[in-house]
């Protein structure tokens, strides 16, 4: 790539690109600054000029200070796997986790005691609560998805990230992406369709985003030399074309104008409830479930050192999981105006789920043969094999769930939330803890975690926190939707409904406990990464099980 | 077939996965666009006035559908407890439809006229001075806040694109109809009225100093669900439902 006359180099080509693509984004962020029809448009048009500067500056000054020989980072010229943009995705995992966690803890707080809203327009729960799905479903899920598919597919396929810079970008701009959406929730933006709230500009830029991850992912597998796809890859691959299609379909709009932040969905009624709910439902089964799949397939081989336990039901369950997953978004419209003939199939394709998202479960679990004993000893295993576990109990509530008549009690109640909160926490949150414990120690070279007795603690606590959370939903939401339907014995409605609201207080409260012991446990994972980023160890570091990273995509060189 | 045709090709298992998943939404999403059945004929539907539209945004704004929803399901106690049940055609103009996901609060979709202005300005000021239970957060700041309708004819400009029938002569007196909703017995008042059917015309935050974000909110929390006659509603129409 670069001619070789040792020390110093000026810019390759592609970094001049980087930069001057930088400066583009720059411009256009400070003409939105300076003309931007509303306040907001003018925040978000600093935002990105001074994210875009940072970045060109960046890039210059990496490449000036980067010497001839190591445009790919191998000491020798040889090409090395590509691990800097995986470290910030892990590091983006535990701080917008932590932050996702905790306003999700506040506005448990809130529907116990209203006070805390502070009646403020920017600290109501109507604004907070898209804070905290987004920043739990796309912050912190997106960011893990990021990290390990990216660390992932470069392991697996023998090859370094595809693009140059085109990695960087695609990590740096999920975190503008993100903290453009986060902002605008406070500040009033959004297009509220339930985790699609970013309105037309922030969804355009994540558009671009997005377009650069699938070329990165790829572009990595076309240059592989592995013969064969990995099965994670293929839930990875999965996740990243599926969520193109959903976000690009339920996100059309018209902007009220070119400058200014409102616009209005394309689609309306029951039509636009038809698609935001095939979008809402597959952004649990595409960006929850597959790609998260995608983790599982190769943390737990790799953690208990043991292969996939069926290379045919993972061929099975794959295609039928994301066949059968896009049709299930109608069983969110039961009894409502959608046409019945919609529902039914939403429903029939719901319950066809059950079986291969199980497929998925057996999969996982039985990957333990023979090494069942490392549940006791360590606990990144244990955390991983619960979240699998978590992922069978929440996949057979959803069919459960989806079938008219339960549907007709549950729907518009806190078992949804329960239910969904089984997944989240349970499923999508033990499985990145696992992985990250597994990633951290690999990504920093060291020799294990700080300490493996805080990842016990991690463990048990989340635990003690998703059970009381989501007990206190099955069982105040299934008493909120027998309330609704109550008749006493005149044949009168027998509560108002401000009588099933006073009757939630105590189990808003436990549930926000819950929800408050589980923040305190992802407290001491951060803690935990941290030291182990620091490279400090601990008593308990000599005792950890080996778990050797995949070897380097080239040998050491010999000098 | 072979599974290793795919496996050991990424441009072809990436069309693979792309065709397996765009089968269930193009037969779940598509027909609803020329399906007549899917939205029922009914009298009395008319698009949003300006001010009912930016009281809508406002809804949108504060989140208001986290908590309630605007569909009533066709079940005994939902149509005992708010009324007939939600009709495709009463969302047939909603970019985006807000029919919510979670009643943390009651069901919206039939809420207009169901309490007072006064009521609803006290509520919005302080949903425990007259919901003693109520865990609403409070909204005070709309009656203080001046609603700012500026691009109020964009709006309607941006609707009409996304299909909803707005006229020019609607588009041009957009501004007009806005600020003639809360002043009753005017002549524009009744030149909207012409235009919007049944639109109420009052100053709904009992502040005439000014329109305030609360006048258009309150403006668009009264009209929810008074549109359709539902005594000239057929039922057993040419509907799926």
């Amino acid at each position: 790539m670069a001619e070789t006359t040792g020390g110093r180099r000026w810019l390759s080509v592609a970094d001049g690109g980087a930069v001057l693509v930088a400066l583009i984004g720059a411009g256009l962020g400070a003409m939105l600054a300076a003309k931007g029809s509303d306040k907001v448009m003018m925040l978000h048009g600093l935002i990105l000029a001074t994210a875009c500067l940072v970045a060109a500056f960046a890039v210059l000054y990496s490449g000036f200070r980067r010497p001839v020989y190591a445009s790919a980072a191998g000491a020798d010229g040889a090409e090395a796997y590509m691990d800097g943009p995986v470290r910030v995705a892990t590091i983006a995992t535990v701080f917008w986790g932590v932050i996702g966690f905790l306003v999700g803890d506040v506005i448990a707080w809130q529907l116990a005691f209203p006070v805390l809203n502070f009646d403020l327009p920017w600290t109501n729960f109507g604004r907070l609560r898209p804070l905290h799905t987004s920043a739990v479903i796309f912050a912190f899920g997106g960011n893990a998805l990021l990290a390990t598919s990216l660390y992932v597919v470069q392991r697996t396929t023998r090859a370094r990230l595809f693009g140059g810079w085109l990695p960087w970008f695609v990590v740096w701009g999920y975190q503008l992406f993100i903290v453009l959406a986060a902002s605008g929730y406070v500040l009033g933006i959004t297009q509220s369709k339930e985790y699609a709230e970013p309105e037309w500009y922030v969804d355009l830029w994540l558009t671009i985003v997005w377009v650069a991850y699938l070329l990165v992912f790829l572009g990595t597998l076309v240059k592989r030399k592995e013969p064969h796809i990995y099965v994670a890859n293929w839930f990875y691959l999965a996740f990243i074309v599926t969520i193109a299609m959903l976000h690009i379909i339920n996100n059309l709009t018209i902007p009220v104008s070119w400058t200014g932040t409102k616009s209005y969905i394309l689609f309306s009624g029951v039509q636009d409830a038809m698609t935001q709910w095939w979008y809402g439902h597959n952004a649990v089964g595409f960006f929850l479930t597959a790609g998260f799949l995608g983790i599982m397939y190769y943390f737990i081989p790799k953690r208990v050192v043991r292969p996939v336990y069926s290379y045919r039901l993972s061929i099975v369950h794959f295609w039928t999981l994301i066949f059968l997953y896009i049709w299930a978004g109608p069983h969110h419209l039961h009894y409502t105006a959608l046409p019945d003939w919609a529902q039914t199939l939403g429903m029939t394709f719901s319950v066809m789920l059950w079986m291969p998202s199980w497929g998925g479960m057996i999969n996982g679990l039985m990957t333990l043969s023979g090494a069942w004993d490392k549940l006791r000893t360590d606990p990144v295993v244990r955390m991983l094999v619960v979240s699998v576990a978590f992922y069978g109990m929440s996949t057979f509530e959803g069919p459960l769930m989806s079938v008219k008549a339960v549907n007709s009690l549950s729907h518009y109640t806190d078992w949804t939330i329960g239910h969904v909160h089984s997944g989240a926490l349970g499923w999508v949150g033990m499985v990145s803890f696992g992985a990250i414990y597994c990633l951290v120690p690999w990504l920093w070279k060291r020799r294990g975690l700080y300490s493996l007795r805080l990842v016990e603690w991690h463990f048990w606590i989340s635990t003690i926190g998703i059970l009381l959370y989501i007990t206190a939903m099955w069982v105040s939401g299934i008493m909120q939707g027998l309330m609704w339907r109550a008749y006493d014995e005149l044949g009168f409605l027998q509560y108002s409904f401000v009588e099933t609201v006073e009757a939630m207080h105590p189990y808003y409260i436990i549930r926000a406990i819950g929800g408050g012991i589980f923040v305190l446990g992802s407290l001491i994972m951060a803690y935990n990464i941290w030291r182990t980023v620091r490279g400090d160890e601990s008593a308990d570091t000599a005792e950890q099980p080996e778990v050797a990273a995949a070897p380097e995509l080239r040998a050491a060189p010999a000098e | 077939m072979k599974h290793e045709i795919l496996e050991k090709n990424s441009i072809l298992l990436t069309v693979a996965i792309l065709v397996v998943v765009a089968i269930g939404g193009l037969v779940e999403i598509a027909p609803l666009f020329w399906l007549q059945s899917t939205i029922e004929k009914v009298k009395g539907m008319r698009p949003y006035s300006p001010l009912e539209l930016m009281g809508r945004d406002i809804y949108i704004r504060e989140g208001c559908y986290v908590c309630h929803s605007q569909m009533i399901r066709s079940l005994r106690d939902e149509v005992e407890r708010y009324g007939h049940y939600s009709l495709a055609a009463e969302s047939m103009y909603d970019h985006p439809f807000q029919w919510g996901s979670k009643r943390t609060g009651p069901d919206l979709a039939r809420v207009g006229g169901k309490y007072s202005d006064a009521w609803h300005r006290e509520h919005m000021a302080n949903p425990r001075a007259v919901v003693p239970e109520s865990i609403m957060p409070g909204y005070p700041f709309l009656a203080k806040t001046r609603l700012d309708y500026g691009d109020i004819a964009d709006r309607l400009k941006a609707l009409r694109i996304a299909g909803v029938p707005y006229t020019d002569e609607q588009i041009a007196k957009a501004k007009a109809d806005l600020e003639a909703q809360v002043r009753p017995d005017s002549d524009a008042a009744e030149a909207l009225l012409k235009r919007y059917p049944k639109a109420q015309v009052r100053d709904f935050d009992a502040n005439p100093k000014m329109i305030s974000e609360l006048d258009a909110l309150i403006a668009y929390l009264q009209m929810l669900g008074t549109l359709v006659d539902f005594a000239k509603f057929d039922a057993s129409g040419p509907n799926l439902r």
